[in-house]
């Protein structure tokens, strides 16, 4: 009989008050854990799609604005396609301080056989790209050839299969790393193929025409400015250069995105201080309950020997082992809810949203689970000194 | 030999003298009853005796150790090692077993063994019930369980208050057995009761009234 097994069966013989204090222990723990990942994940999508975009401008035509927000395509995966003449590209090489221009093609699929929902396929110019390539280079070896798709992280469908968009075949070669975005149900293929897949398009009814008639047709163009210049004149340039063009700021899509990100993580962390503010103080009533409760044992564990010191470490020690119990019951709780509705909160949000590395999860549970020991043990503190100082002599006689 | 002296010790509670000038000496292996009315002084000595208050004024020497000048800790550190303490209110921790309430004074005290701890339950006539929690054990049954908790560490002194209170009489008649049994071994009991059959049972009883020892008596049939 040492003093863990002694708190052991104090807990085990007290499932009520046990089961209470790991309760509201596992209440705050599931808010710090649950409220931390969406937070973390925010930002981690936000990096991500940083990073993706990669170009300082995009151009789109100016209708591109009022008939489907350009942002929630790559934010949110809202299909939708726009088109303008496949000579904007080139034209945009010609102002002064472009040093890259990308061109893409967008269409919208009707419903592809690889996805209960509809997808977007981006058509890129590999030898001109420099946002997506890099991305598909890690995950594919080699040339995407004609009618071969690479295809984000949540289209389901396996390297070696054949999706069926517009009744084309087209081959599986490679799956992106998760983003976070918009760009994770998006299917990637060469112009080539772009070209088969938007006449089957309009064999279905789905034109891509523009004013021009022409058939050579893009939806945007990347641009990369050279270093020395100024982006902002630079895309006061191409507005000017380019007719019915918009060109739009990568860094204000990104700001919108990173202001709307601090608003929800102010949001999500007020409520996990208000709920940790709140958790604490019933912790605190709870074991003040509890001074009351165990006086008479505690008198009585004096009487037999047991000093000051030893008991106040007793209490400290079952406080401890409520707030492993119910850090690791509430982490746990946390983790099911967020990973398992992780699109649910994604969508609600509207914001890019990736989990963190495994490493950062696993070090944030611990780093929760050491947290609801320290609550626990700082709420008991005063009950525990309390306890500690009983004069048993006095306790007994007022017992009686 | 005397293991508890008192002298002149007086215990005040603003105006009141719970304990007013008592000098007593107690002789190793001796049993001493103490008897008196609700607010003679009874319960203030026994706290003092088991080095659970300290006196006002006067020495309390314990085995030639005097604990009235003693820190909070060190009178913890003789009680749990000189001192076997008993009460009317059984005060059993409720979440141990029977087994487990005497482990636990062997913990305080040095190093918990089950073995002789079901051996002093098995002395107050209670190893069947060894692993039952105090509200599957009748008073009697609890009262036993804390003689066997009082006497696990060999104390020099058992120090009981009205352990007999809460007792029918065939239970008081088992620990007035144990008490005998205890005495026999050397053993020095203290008991402080209401009842003068328990208090006939012991060597000497103090009567005290009004925080002073009113009278002493010698119990002549004392063994017989």
């Amino acid at each position: 009989m040492k003093i863990l097994p002694l708190s052991l069966k104090n807990l085990a013989r007290k499932p009520g008050r046990t089961a209470a204090l790991v309760l509201l222990t596992a209440f705050l723990a599931l808010a710090v854990f649950g409220g931390s990942v969406v937070i973390l994940s925010l930002r981690t999508g936000l990096q991500s799609l940083e990073a993706r975009l990669g170009a300082d401008i995009i151009l789109v035509p100016s209708e591109a604005q009022s008939k489907v927000s350009f942002q929630n395509m790559f934010l949110q995966g809202t299909t939708g396609a726009f088109y303008m003449d496949a000579a904007v590209a080139d034209k945009a090489l010609e102002v002064p301080g472009v040093e890259k221009a990308a061109p893409q093609t967008f269409l919208a699929s009707l419903k592809a056989d690889c996805c209960s929902i509809k997808i977007q396929v981006i058509g890129i110019d590999p030898a001109k790209d420099f946002t997506v390539q890099p991305w598909i280079a890690r995950s594919l070896t080699g040339d995407m050839g004609d009618m071969d798709v690479v295809v984000g992280c949540r289209v389901e469908a396996g390297i070696g299969e054949i999706i069926r968009i517009y009744e084309q075949r087209c081959k599986v070669v490679a799956q992106l790393e998760p983003t976070g975005t918009g760009l994770d149900i998006a299917v990637y293929c060469n112009m080539h193929t772009m070209d088969t897949l938007l006449a089957a398009a309009e064999a279905k009814g789905v034109s891509h025409k523009i004013a021009s008639g022409d058939d050579s047709v893009i939806s945007a163009v990347y641009i990369k400015v050279k270093d020395g210049y100024d982006i902002d004149t630079v895309n006061t340039a191409l507005t000017g250069k380019l007719r019915k063009v918009t060109a739009v700021r990568t860094r204000s899509m990104i700001t919108g995105v990173s202001d709307s990100l601090a608003g929800v993580s102010r949001t999500v962390s007020a409520m996990t201080v208000v709920i940790w503010i709140l958790a604490f103080i019933i912790l605190l009533l709870a074991y003040t309950l509890v001074v009351r409760e165990r006086t008479r044992e505690f008198a009585v564990l004096r009487l037999i020997g047991a000093s000051r010191g030893m008991l106040g470490r007793m209490a400290l020690l079952e406080s401890a082992m409520c707030g492993l119990g119910g850090g690791i019951a509430g982490t746990g709780l946390a983790a099911i809810g967020v990973f398992s509705f992780s699109a649910l909160i994604e969508s609600s949000l509207g914001l890019p949203y990736l989990f963190p590395g495994i490493g950062t999860i696993l070090l944030l549970a611990a780093g929760t689970v050491l947290l609801s020991i320290a609550v626990s043990a700082l709420a008991s503190a005063f009950a525990a000194r309390r306890l500690s100082r009983v004069q048993p002599g006095t306790a007994l006689r007022e017992g009686n | 030999m005397s293991l508890l002296e008192l002298k002149n010790v007086s215990k005040i509670y603003g105006e009141l003298k719970a304990l007013d000038n008592v000098s007593l000496h107690v002789d190793q292996g001796e049993w001493v009853a103490i008897m008196g009315p609700s607010g003679s002084g009874k319960s203030t000595m026994m706290n003092i005796i088991g080095c659970m208050d300290k006196p006002t004024k006067g020495e309390v020497l314990l085995d030639g150790v005097d604990i009235s000048k003693e820190s909070s800790k060190n009178l913890t550190d003789i009680r749990r090692d000189k001192i076997g303490l008993i009460f009317q209110q059984f005060h059993m921790v409720n979440y141990l077993t029977a087994v487990e309430n005497v482990m636990v004074s062997q913990y305080y005290h040095s190093m918990p063994d089950e073995q002789e701890a079901l051996e002093a339950l098995e002395r107050v006539g209670l190893r069947e019930r060894a692993k039952h929690l105090p509200s599957q054990l009748s008073g009697g049954e609890q009262q036993r369980v804390c003689v066997a908790r009082a006497l696990i560490n060999h104390p020099e002194l058992i120090l009981a208050d009205e352990p007999t209170g809460n007792l029918d009489e065939a239970n008081e008649n088992i620990v007035l057995d144990l008490f005998a049994q205890l005495h026999r071994e050397g053993t020095t009991l203290i008991v402080v009761t209401h009842d003068p059959e328990v208090a006939e049972a012991a060597q000497r009883t103090i009567v005290l009234e009004h925080g002073r020892i009113a009278r002493e008596v010698i119990n002549e049939n004392f063994g017989k």
